[in-house]
């Protein structure tokens, strides 16, 4: 297959890209889709910055400021963040299972395509002018009086973009139940593969209450429904709820992937056994099971009332105990360790201090009566970025460069990277380390400007000399993948040297169907245990070679979410254009055509046989 | 490269310890110096949850130096295969015991200090001839201005709250339009000012606002509430409760006041053709809260001649209300006051002046 | 997999709907989104219940002037009659008996257009009434969970009738039997949803 598509002309690869269901090229097609949006929702955090630096600024209007920041905020996390870290769950997870590809790789594409029609939805607003101006969490008083269609693209954007979430959610789900390779036991199980399954199955419970939220969101503002309008007898604070019933589990399912990437990384550079790899497992099934008992620590100023503060206050500090319990498992795998700083490893020492400091004024804000003080304040901006970059996206950077060579074959360059990795961690620290005083001394969130004689002046300049900082950081990463991609010097199955999970035992990118034959996982690091004893490939087969079954590729995923996407437009513009209504059923109707196309059609996949296998093994027998 | 990069951590290091050291902020709007009872509480607890974070965060850092220092493959060699220890569980239950003690630590006062501060069951007190024991006042936050409400008092402002020191103050909130957010930094935490119900708390001041630099607390918005929310600034001036009588009989007697159409006064002649529609000036009224009745469209001016800011953030001189007037939109893009573009110099000059003589401290 | 391979009632397995490797992931993967599903109908609920007859000041309409019990009890019946029915189908797919499990499942589909017919009565009567999807709070969220448990209904009812009618010359093998299998899942779903939303709203709307 590899060689068949070097090949191919350009449109014969675009062809394949759109119709794969192939979770190697779907994960990458993630990690390139989040990529882009990362890049795109760091210039937006850049002009907010760059309007805050000093007093009185008028570099953008009022209006365009709470675009900027309602746009950033969902960008990064729909948009981002979760497609980054599905890309890595896409690729990564099934090899370090023993599987050929997810449960239902047509729900991947059409999950992918979902996500990505969904982002390019959202976006769009900025070419229309109406652009979502009510935050990222978009309470309803403001989120239903805003005019334009800014919200509108919110909503529908999410609701294209959270379905398609939802479903990989189900897929990572199914695979991790039913396709591990044998001997492959639950209590074996990679940490990255552990916090997928975990996130996962927040995903499945934490999505639905989105769904629901934003259906009722588009209602009130295109359908006339009377969910949040008080004078209708509907109720804004309904919103909050469900918002944060969905919002807070969100934040873990983006952390705990960001715990499992770094629980990987830890023993490899280490070369030490993850510490307490029990223990490990139940704080994250734990912090995934309070994640959902705690939403309403976003609400404490709302006024539910001293027991009902207290009691979430309570439940919010009891999440720090797992998660201190993660902290001192990970350094004790460094303790007695022999440590080799790679930039996968810098990046995971970076996180420790920085996600400590996160998790501390966490626990600070989940005291009720302080947080009265800090919320709404810059404190939370401090410490949302403290846990989300100081977590999730120094997680991404580490298992960009950590698994660069088995997604793409090829290594970056590791002087570069740790260029990366200081410019990016200094300027985290010196944006954020000071906005927990700007909080302290008074200065809420989201205001587009300041007026001079607060006090604050010195401390925001500092700020957004920081932010620049990141970006050249994000720059020199940029810089970094093309250079190695031009370069293309390919690398062998275990380039790092310490690989411990299946993927390291198979070739840089995998064979389509990962693995020749199934393997047998004989414990944690399977592939540590059989290289100590003497077996250099790292993997004990558990089949004979036989045929494989594949499934075909479609292009359907994409024609469904085509339709999901246009029939949004028709639902906006339904009451001011003649034409509305029609786009808006017809889209629906194409996505249900398209749909019954799938489930008429028989397609039952393919077989690759024997002699194909034998052939490839020998062709990448010449490299190692 | 790496010797330029360290001088700069060095230098941001540096600045921002600096920055730290100035202090802790504005005494007018720092939470960190407290100026009430409720803001002290909850400053002792983040003196106390700091306390427990930063024996945490010590912790944490003193393992992860000397595992740093100690176990590199630079030092051990690149053969050295490390021992491949499975967990201990003694360790185990230490880092998870301790965590819950200290948690302990922090959920106690915690819950007792969430139950004192929403205790509002006094609100509604009265003495044996039926006069109110406390101090209420209704805040009605609209876009984006704020409206004080005496109930008891029968009087009304906006933009400058007016409050007694040593006793307990308590607050109705509600919003008018959407949801905005109560917020007196160096006085007490906030509390949503929602559109479909009323929010009940008490503040208490304890510091003379005379004594501060603009000799007023700053007050803010804390909840996104559209363009103009981070310009939807109020604020406070306390002082001693005898001073206090004396502006609610002064705010009283105010009574009945309006513009006269055939007065000598240009300014006053002008606000009665274009702004007593929305603008009253008289200070006693009361309308049903989170309302906009008719005659509280816009702040109540009566006592504008005595407020610190024109707009809730503009310096508070006879320019700005020029300015303001002439051009709403440009200095609060969203507000709901139209621009009055048609005046001559003369005439914005006359109703400046007769905004500025709007007071009853003086 | 091979479609053409021929099965007696003695070579099908006993566990049809999780022989194959994908047939096992269609089945766990359903459990999985119904898991969701209960999280989506348990979010509308509590709406529901929230904005239970509220609405502007003066509003006519409230729970036990607005329901009749007689059609909702109808309905009641028809849906759970339809579970029953596919519970024969279900039976009659573990015994490879292909003629009488479409039988069966064509019962299951006429009742449940039986209960989506009264439904949409029972929804343009209220609308008749002027309780439009507009008139409150308490409407909006009166139509959106029902409306929303109909709406499964009839793509439960589409989906049996492509089932039915795609399989209906090739008969039973082990591809669709899953596809049948899921579909009863989903069914017997929606009709204890139906049982929450006869007892939630109907009657603690007309009783409390």
């Amino acid at each position: 297959m590899s060689t068949a598509a070097q090949k191919k002309g350009f449109g014969a690869t675009l062809w394949e890209w759109l119709t794969t269901v192939d979770h190697k090229k779907l994960g990458i097609l993630y990690f390139l889709g989040g990529g882009f949006f990362f890049v795109l929702g760091g210039i937006e955090a850049l002009l907010i910055r760059i309007q805050l630096l000093v007093p009185n600024n008028d570099f953008v209007s009022a209006g365009l400021f709470n675009q900027l920041i309602t746009m950033h905020g969902t960008t990064m996390i729909f948009l981002a963040a979760m497609p980054i870290l599905f890309g890595f769950m896409n690729v990564i997870m099934p090899l370090q299972i023993g599987a050929r590809d997810l449960a239902f790789p047509f729900l991947n594409s059409l999950g992918f395509w979902m996500f990505m029609l969904g982002g390019i939805f959202l976006n769009i607003s900025w070419f229309t002018g109406q652009v979502p101006d009510a935050g990222w969490t978009s309470y309803t008083s403001l989120a239903i009086t805003s005019e334009g269609h800014g919200m509108d693209y919110y909503a529908i954007g999410l609701q294209i973009a959270g379905g398609g979430t939802l479903m990989t959610g189900i897929n990572f789900l199914v695979t991790i139940i039913n396709m591990r390779a044998p001997g492959l036991t639950y209590m074996r199980m990679p940490l990255f593969t552990w916090t997928t399954l975990i996130a996962s199955a927040m995903i499945l419970f934490a999505f639905p209450p989105l769904t629901v939220g934003l259906f009722f969101l588009t209602f009130d503002r295109l359908f006339g429904g009377n969910f949040f309008d008080h004078e209708m007898g509907g109720n804004t604070i309904i919103w909050e709820h469900i918002f944060w019933i969905f919002g807070h589990p969100e934040v873990y399912i983006l952390i705990l992937p960001a715990f499992g990437i770094f629980s990987e990384i830890f023993p490899v550079f280490a070369r030490k056994r993850l510490f307490g790899y029990t223990s490990m497992v139940f704080a994250t099934v734990l912090i995934g099971f309070l994640g959902f008992m705690v939403w309403a620590h976003h609400m404490f100023t709302v006024g539910l009332g001293p027991t009902a503060n207290a009691i979430f206050a309570v439940a919010t500090m009891a999440i720090a105990v797992p998660t201190g319990v993660k902290i001192f498992n990970w350094l004790l795998t460094m303790w007695g360790g022999s440590i080799k700083i790679t930039t996968p490893m810098l990046y995971a020492i970076g996180f420790i201090p920085s996600f400590v400091m996160g998790g501390v004024t966490g626990i600070m804000q989940g005291a009720a009566p302080l947080d009265y003080q800090l919320h709404d304040s810059y404190f939370i901006v401090a410490h949302f970025h403290y846990v989300i970059v100081g977590g999730v996206v120094l997680a991404v950077l580490a298992a960009t460069h950590y698994w660069w060579p088995k997604m793409f074959g090829t290594m970056l360059h590791e002087g570069l990277g740790k260029v990366t990795f200081w410019f990016f961690f200094i300027g985290f620290h010196m944006t954020f380390l000071i906005q927990h005083w700007l909080g302290f001394w008074g200065m809420p969130r989201r205001v587009f400007t300041y007026m001079d004689g607060q006090g604050w002046n010195t401390a925001n300049a500092i700020s957004t000399a920081g932010a620049a900082l990141m970006g050249i950081g994000v720059i020199v990463l940029v810089i970094n993948a093309i250079m190695t991609t031009v370069k293309n010097e390919r690398v062998g199955n275990d380039p790092w040297g310490d690989g411990r999970t299946l993927e390291w035992a198979i070739q840089s990118p995998p064979l389509f169907y990962n693995f020749p034959q199934t393997p047998l996982v004989r414990g944690l690091d399977t592939v540590w245990i059989e290289k100590q004893e003497g077996n250099e490939s790292g993997i004990t087969p558990a089949v004979p070679l036989q045929d494989i079954h594949m499934p075909n590729g479609s292009i359907i995923p994409l024609l469904m979410s085509l339709g999901l996407f246009i029939a949004g437009f028709g639902a906006m513009y339904r009451l001011e254009a003649s034409w509305g209504l029609p786009v808006l059923v017809g889209g629906l109707a194409f996505t249900f055509l398209t749909m019954s196309i799938r489930s008429i059609k028989d397609d039952l996949g393919y077989y690759v046989t024997k002699e194909e296998i034998m052939n490839d093994l020998k062709r990448e027998g010449g490299r190692k | 490269m790496m010797k330029g990069l360290k001088k700069w951590h060095f230098f941001s290091l540096l600045a921002a310890l600096t920055v730290f050291l100035s202090g802790c902020g504005q005494k007018e709007l720092s939470t960190l110096l407290p100026a009430g009872e409720v803001a002290r509480d909850q400053f002792n607890l983040l003196l106390l949850s700091s306390g427990i974070m930063l024996f945490v965060i010590l912790v944490v850092v003193i393992i992860y130096v000397i595992a740093l220092a100690r176990f590199r493959r630079s030092k051990l060699g690149e053969d050295y295969m490390p021992k491949q220890v499975e967990g201990s569980h003694t360790l185990e239950l230490v880092w998870t015991v301790i965590p819950i003690l200290l948690v302990l630590l922090l959920a106690v006062p915690t819950v007792y200090y969430t139950y004192k501060l929403g205790n509002v069951s006094a609100m509604g007190a009265v003495d044996d001839d039926g006069n109110a024991e406390n101090l209420v006042v209704d805040v009605t936050a609209k876009l984006y201005w704020w409206e004080f409400e005496y109930p008891d008092l029968g009087i009304v402002t906006a933009q400058e709250l007016v409050v007694p020191m040593d006793e307990k103050v308590y607050f109705n909130l509600a919003a008018a339009d959407v949801k905005h957010s109560f917020w007196i930094p160096a006085v007490g935490g906030k509390l949503d000012n929602n559109v479909e119900n009323v929010n009940k708390f008490y503040l208490i001041f304890e510091e003379d606002s005379k004594d501060l630099k603009d000799g007023v607390f700053y007050g803010k918005c804390a909840e996104l509430c559209g363009p103009s929310h981070a310009l939807m600034d109020f604020k406070v001036k306390t002082m001693p409760r005898a001073e206090f009588d004396n502006w609610v009989a002064a705010m009283q007697a105010t009574e009945g006041n309006t513009a006269d159409p055939a007065s000598a006064d240009q300014g006053e002649v002008l606000f009665e053709q274009s702004c007593i529609g929305c603008h009253a000036v008289s200070g006693v009224g009361q309308g049903p809260m989170g309302v906009n009745e008719a005659g509280a469209m816009g702040p109540n001016l009566t006592a504008f001649g005595d407020r610190n800011r024109v707009a809730g953030f503009m310096d508070h001189t006879e320019e700005s209300i020029k300015e303001w007037i002439v051009d709403t939109q440009k200095h609060k893009p969203g507000n709901l006051m139209p621009s009055f573009d048609h005046y001559t110099d003369d005439e914005l000059d006359a109703i400046a002046t007769y905004l500025m003589g709007l007071t009853v401290e003086k | 997999m091979d479609l053409n391979r021929k099965f007696t009632p003695e070579t099908w397995p006993e566990h049809p709907e999780t022989a194959t490797l994908e047939a096992k992931n269609k089945f766990v993967g359903f459990w999985l989104f119904l898991g969701g599903e209960v999280v989506l109908f348990a979010t509308l609920f509590a709406t529901y219940l929230a904005l239970k007859n509220k609405g502007p000041s003066g509003m006519e309409f409230s729970t036990q002037g607005l329901y009749e019990l007689p059609l909702v009890f109808i309905m009641t019946m028809l849906l759970l009659t339809s579970s029953l029915t596919s519970v024969y189908a279900m039976y009659h797919l573990k015994n490879y008996d292909f003629k009488k499990m479409q039988l069966w499942l064509g019962i299951t589909a006429f009742l449940g257009l039986g209960f989506l017919m009264l439904e949409v009565y029972e929804f343009v009567h209220y609308a008749q009434e002027g309780f439009t999807f507009n008139n409150s709070a308490f409407s909006s969220a009166f139509y959106t969970l029902v409306g929303t448990h109909g709406f499964h209904v009839a793509i439960g009812l589409v989906w049996i009738t492509l089932l039915i009618f795609r399989n209906s010359k090739r008969g039973l093998n082990l591809y669709n039997a899953t596809k049948y299998y899921t579909f009863s899942l989903y069914w017997h779903f929606i009709d204890v949803i139906w049982v929450f939303i006869f007892s939630v709203v109907y009657l603690m709307g007309v009783v409390g």
